[in-house]
This record gives structure tokens, C-alpha cells and sequence, in this order.
């Protein structure tokens, strides 16, 4: 690792910062990392931008989201990493105004296609939001709710149980899955919504500030099973906790926001995309520096 | 020790409110008072005296009996509270799937910008502050006569007494499906749902107490309704049951009308014991919205 890091230190840093993603292209290019040859790209972001009634929130986004990782979108509130992370799945399709620009390119298909029916992306492609949002129902409905509407086939008890041991809630609530899951602690009905969007099996599974309103136990608990899900999932996470972006993710975006040149509208723009571990310790962007060690942010 | 220590810090810190205070405090709470015992003095006094005129005459004979215009000890409502409970169920039936896919649209699928959206909105608004009578006439020009063309039949009445409160039911379902927070929507939609789905097994269980809520309320609007029955021309005096929708009726607010309009004393008294069934079966619709209000209101 210490090696990785020196041969890195040497390369031309900075030079033009504005062109985000190259340094990933040199990181491929160069094979640093020992599982360069397996790590395959599961999104390409390609000059993505979203505007909302016309004035852009965030734009010119272009990074690759890799297979099987986890990819951190950090920054300062309003740089546009929550509406971007909702382009993933096109969540943004809900907002009457939104209008997204660019592509978002899934496993070869771009999604903003008028090809594509936004419900059978959000299928393959989970959710997790920001403050925990369970149905009024049974635990069991929570969780059997997906499974249902996308017709899966097989036993039912044994999707839900399934569901619930890959969200590390299994053994709290097997005596008591028809109880409301309302009755549940923030904690557990957080880690029920991470149920409840592996139980349809997803490919990816996108988490906006998912522990934004947890404790930290609640919050070690589910960054802990973001390690396990990674085994199986790819995972994009907004969180505005360095640390925790520091702590879980592989891959750190870091936005900004930028005044536009009438200086009216706040942009977010990503300064810098590479390993997380480049981006905390020796990010190529004074910018980036600055808000990933406290100073600014 | 402590109390008299705190008691000699009160007195020094703390002074008594004047008198002029004390006295416009009072005062002001005496014209809450007034205010709040005009209403509860009228309806009291409305009460008892239709209890007092009314109460003697009522009966279970008086329940199922039809109504007389020669003996006022045997005169009853039977005709008019059979019209009346099947008015309300054709009634309900009409508007609850109109009003509530009325408000589903509007809430789910308009976009809320658009000018047909809004105008839409603005006529809903008035159509609900438009007097009943002038619905009774729309029945009579559409409904009873015209392109429907039903006749003075029971189908008819309901259906113009559903227009009269249609506005009322779209108003308070789309306020309830708006209560459903859009967290739930974006949780439903983020699994695969559709929207169809998403409305249908999370929407709209989430706001039926309150559409429930609001659809027996505007039954009990509908229930006391005279002046659109009668344009329409509902019978006020009917010694037979509606057997069908396309029967001829009566109902509660009618022959009270025709008891009251009486010059027989003994008629009018009739009357009174016909309010207080009618009143009866207010508070018992009324009673149901609120139980139903308290037993599924959820908390978000």
C-alpha cells in the first residue's frame, strides 16, 4: 500500500482539476490496484447535470461507479450530491421540475433513454433515504411488499427471512414480525429499509445519508453491514460524515458549489474522484484538502 | 428554609398583575364565555323544545307507520326514513368512487402547475359554496328531466344530492391523500412499485380515515337537504316504500316539511318527533366519522 502510494505521489497532480475522472483513468491505466483486472464499472456517468425549473443544481459530472464497492459522494450541503445520487435510479423523475441532462450509463444502457421505463430501474436498482421511511405495516409486509409487486415466485416466509438476516435485524425481530414496524427504534427501522431494498434482490443499492438521523451504535451497526453487503451489492452512499465516508467507502467523489458567473445560481461540481484513501490523505484539490480536514465545511 | 427564602425572593422579584390587569383578563375570558354559550344556548334551546313537542309522539309506531293526513296519532315516517337511509346509501355510492378518484387525480396525477389544474381547483371550491337549491334545479334540467331523464325517482335524488357534496368529499379525500407523507410514496416507487401500486397499497389505505371521515360528513350535509329534494319533485307525502332506485320516494326532511306545514297542532307535533329521528340519526353519523377519526388516524 505504502508503495502504491509513493509511485502516486510522483505523478503530475492538479495540473487541471477541473477535468474530474482522470485520475482514475490513470489509476486503470496504471493498474495500481491488485484487483484492477477484476473491478468492473456498474455506472459511467457522462456529463450528467440537473436542473431544477431550469437552474441548474449540479452539473458536469463524469465518473465510472465500480462493481461490488462502495462509492462515497461527499461535500457541503447543497453541491448537489443527494440529486445526483437520485438520477441513479431516477428518483428525480418524481420532481415535476427536474430536468437531467447528460447520460447515465448502466451496464451499457443509458438510462435517461425514453426506451427506458424508469419502474424497471428501480428494480434492479434499490434505495435508502435519508430518514427512515417504513410502511404502516407488519415487519413482514415491509419486507414482502417488493418481492409482491415485482411478482416473485417462491416461498414468501423465507424471502422475508432471508431479507431481514442481510440487514442484521433478523434475530431482534423474528418473535415479531407482525407487529407494526413503527413500533420499531430508529435504528432498526433504518436497517428494515436496507431490508426491504435487498429483499427485491437489487444490483445496487443507493443510500442517501442513510445514518443522518441514527445515533452512532445505530450507525456502526449499519455501516458494518455496508461492509458485508458489498460482498454482493454495489452501493453509492451520500453522506455528509467525513469519517464515515473515510471509514466504509472505496471510491469518494467530493462536490462543491460554485457561484455562477452572474454569481446567482450555486452549482455543484465534482472536484475530485479517486480511491477514498488518495482523497482523505493526499487529495490532488486544495478544495478538497480543505473540507476533508475540517477546514472549511 | 428554602420556601421562606423563595417566598421573600418572589415578593421582591415578582409583583402582583394591577388590578386594571386582573380585571381586563376577566373580562375578556367573561366575552369568550358569552360568545362560546351563544351557540350552545341556540342549539339547547332548539333542542328542547323539539323534545318538548316532540317526544311524546315518539314511538316505535311512529317509526313504522306511514304517514296520515286524517289522524295525527297515526301518522308516522316509515316511508320517509326508508327513503331517506336508501338516499344515503345510493348516495355514498355514488360519491365516494367519484369523489375519491376525483382526488386522486388531482393530488397524483395532475401537475399541480398547469392552469387546468388550477381552475379545476378554483371550481371545485365554488362548486361546494354554491346553494343547494340551485343543484336541485341542475337535477331537475339533467337528471329528472333532460338527458337522463330518471323522473322524481329515488336514483335521481341521490345522484343530485351526490353533486351537492361532491365538492365536499374531493376537498377533504385530497387533503387526506396530501397528509400521506411523500416519504412513504418514494419508498414504495424506489422498490419497483408503479404508480398505480404505490397509490393503491399505500396512498390510499393511509387516507381512508380520513376520507371516511369526510364522506360521512357530508352525508350528514346531505341527509338534512330539503329544497333540492323538493325541485326535484321528491314526494312530501308518500303512504308507500321506494322498492327499487327507480321508485318514487319521500324522505326525512320532506315530511318534515309536510308535518310542519300542517295547521293542526297535533300534525306539528308529529313534525317535532320526525326532527328528532332525523337528529338521531346526525348524531350517530356524526359519532361514527369521529369514532373512525380516533380509532385509524395515523401518526406520520
Amino acid at each position: 500500500m505504502s508503495e502504491e502510494r509513493a509511485e502516486r505521489a510522483t505523478e503530475p497532480e492538479g495540473a487541471t482539476p477541473e477535468v474530474v475522472g482522470a485520475p482514475v483513468i490513470q489509476t486503470e491505466a496504471k493498474g495500481q490496484r491488485p484487483e484492477a483486472g477484476r473491478r468492473n464499472t456498474i455506472y459511467e456517468l457522462d456529463d450528467v447535470g440537473v436542473s431544477y425549473g431550469g437552474v441548474p443544481a449540479v452539473r458536469e459530472v463524469d465518473f465510472p461507479i465500480y462493481e461490488n464497492e462502495i462509492t462515497a459522494l461527499i461535500g457541503p450541503s447543497g453541491c448537489g450530491k443527494s440529486t445526483l445520487i437520485r438520477c441513479l435510479n431516477r428518483m428525480n423523475d418524481l420532481i415535476p421540475t427536474a430536468e437531467v441532462t447528460g447520460k447515465v450509463v448502466y451496464h451499457g444502457q443509458n438510462l435517461y433513454d425514453d426506451s427506458i421505463d424508469p419502474v424497471q430501474v428501480r428494480k434492479r436498482i434499490g434505495m435508502v433515504f435519508q430518514k427512515p421511511n417504513p410502511f404502516p405495516k407488519s415487519i413482514y409486509d415491509n419486507i414482502a411488499f417488493g418481492p409482491r409487486v415485482l411478482g416473485t415466485k417462491g416461498d414468501m416466509d423465507e424471502i422475508v427471512e432471508n431479507a431481514l438476516r442481510r440487514g442484521a435485524l433478523w434475530d431482534e425481530v423474528k418473535d415479531r414480525l407482525k407487529a407494526n414496524a413503527f413500533g420499531m427504534s430508529g435504528g432498526q427501522q433504518q436497517r428494515l429499509c436496507i431490508a426491504r431494498a435487498l429483499a427485491t434482490n437489487p444490483d445496487v443499492v443507493l443510500m442517501d445519508e442513510p445514518c443522518s438521523a441514527l445515533d452512532p451504535i445505530s450507525t456502526g451497526r449499519i455501516e458494518d453491514l455496508m461492509f458485508e453487503l458489498k460482498e454482493d451489492y454495489s452501493i453509492v452512499i451520500v453522506t455528509h460524515n467525513m469519517q464515515q465516508a473515510a471509514r466504509v467507502s472505496n471510491m469518494t467523489a467530493f462536490f462543491t458549489v460554485e457561484l455562477d458567473a452572474d454569481e446567482k445560481h450555486r452549482t455543484g461540481r465534482v472536484i475530485e474522484y479517486d480511491d477514498t484513501e488518495k482523497v482523505f490523505t493526499n487529495p490532488s484539490d486544495e478544495r478538497t484538502e480543505a473540507y476533508v480536514t475540517g477546514k472549511v465545511g | 428554609m428554602n420556601t421562606v427564602a423563595e417566598a421573600s425572593l418572589s415578593r421582591k422579584v415578582v409583583e402582583r398583575a394591577s388590578t386594571g390587569q386582573r380585571t381586563r383578563d376577566l373580562m375578556f375570558r367573561l366575552a369568550l364565555l358569552a360568545s362560546l354559550s351563544m351557540g350552545f344556548v341556540v342549539l339547547a334551546a332548539l333542542v328542547i323544545d323539539v323534545v318538548s313537542d316532540g317526544a311524546s309522539k315518539l314511538s316505535l309506531d311512529f317509526l313504522t307507520s306511514f304517514p296520515s293526513r286524517i289522524s295525527p296519532e297515526n301518522t308516522g315516517v316509515e316511508s320517509a326514513l326508508i327513503g331517506t337511509v336508501y338516499l344515503m346509501i345510493l348516495c355514498a355510492l355514488f360519491i365516494v368512487p367519484v369523489g375519491v378518484a376525483t382526488a386522486v387525480y388531482l393530488e397524483e396525477y395532475a401537475n399541480r402547475e398547469s392552469r387546468l389544474s388550477r381552475l379545476i381547483e378554483v371550481n371545485i371550491q365554488n362548486l361546494a359554496a354554491v346553494p343547494s337549491v340551485v343543484y336541485g334545479i341542475l337535477g331537475l334540467a339533467f337528471i329528472v328531466r333532460g338527458p337522463l331523464g330518471l323522473g322524481p325517482v329515488l336514483l335521481a335524488g341521490a345522484l343530485t344530492l351526490g353533486l351537492l357534496v361532491l365538492p365536499v368529499v374531493i376537498i377533504v379525500s385530497r387533503e387526506a391523500i396530501r397528509a400521506v407523507p411523500s416519504s412513504i410514496r418514494e419508498g414504495s416507487l424506489a422498490l419497483g412499485a408503479t404508480q398505480w401500486q404505490t397509490i393503491w397499497k399505500h396512498v390510499l389505505p393511509g387516507a381512508l380515515p380520513g376520507v371516511a371521515t369526510g364522506v360521512i360528513l357530508a352525508l350528514s350535509r346531505a341527509i338534512g337537504e330539503t329544497a333540492p329534494l323538493l325541485v326535484i319533485g321528491a314526494a312530501t307525502f308518500a303512504r308507500f316504500n321506494p322498492e327499487g332506485i327507480t321508485d318514487r320516494f319521500t324522505a326525512m326532511p320532506l315530511a318534515i316539511f309536510e308535518f310542519i306545514s300542517d295547521a293542526d297542532t297535533d300534525f306539528r307535533a308529529a313534525g317535532a318527533a320526525a326532527i328528532l329521528v332525523l337528529l338521531a340519526l346526525l348524531v350517530v353519523m356524526n359519532a361514527g366519522a369521529i369514532f373512525l377519526r380516533n380509532r385509524y388516524e395515523r401518526k406520520w
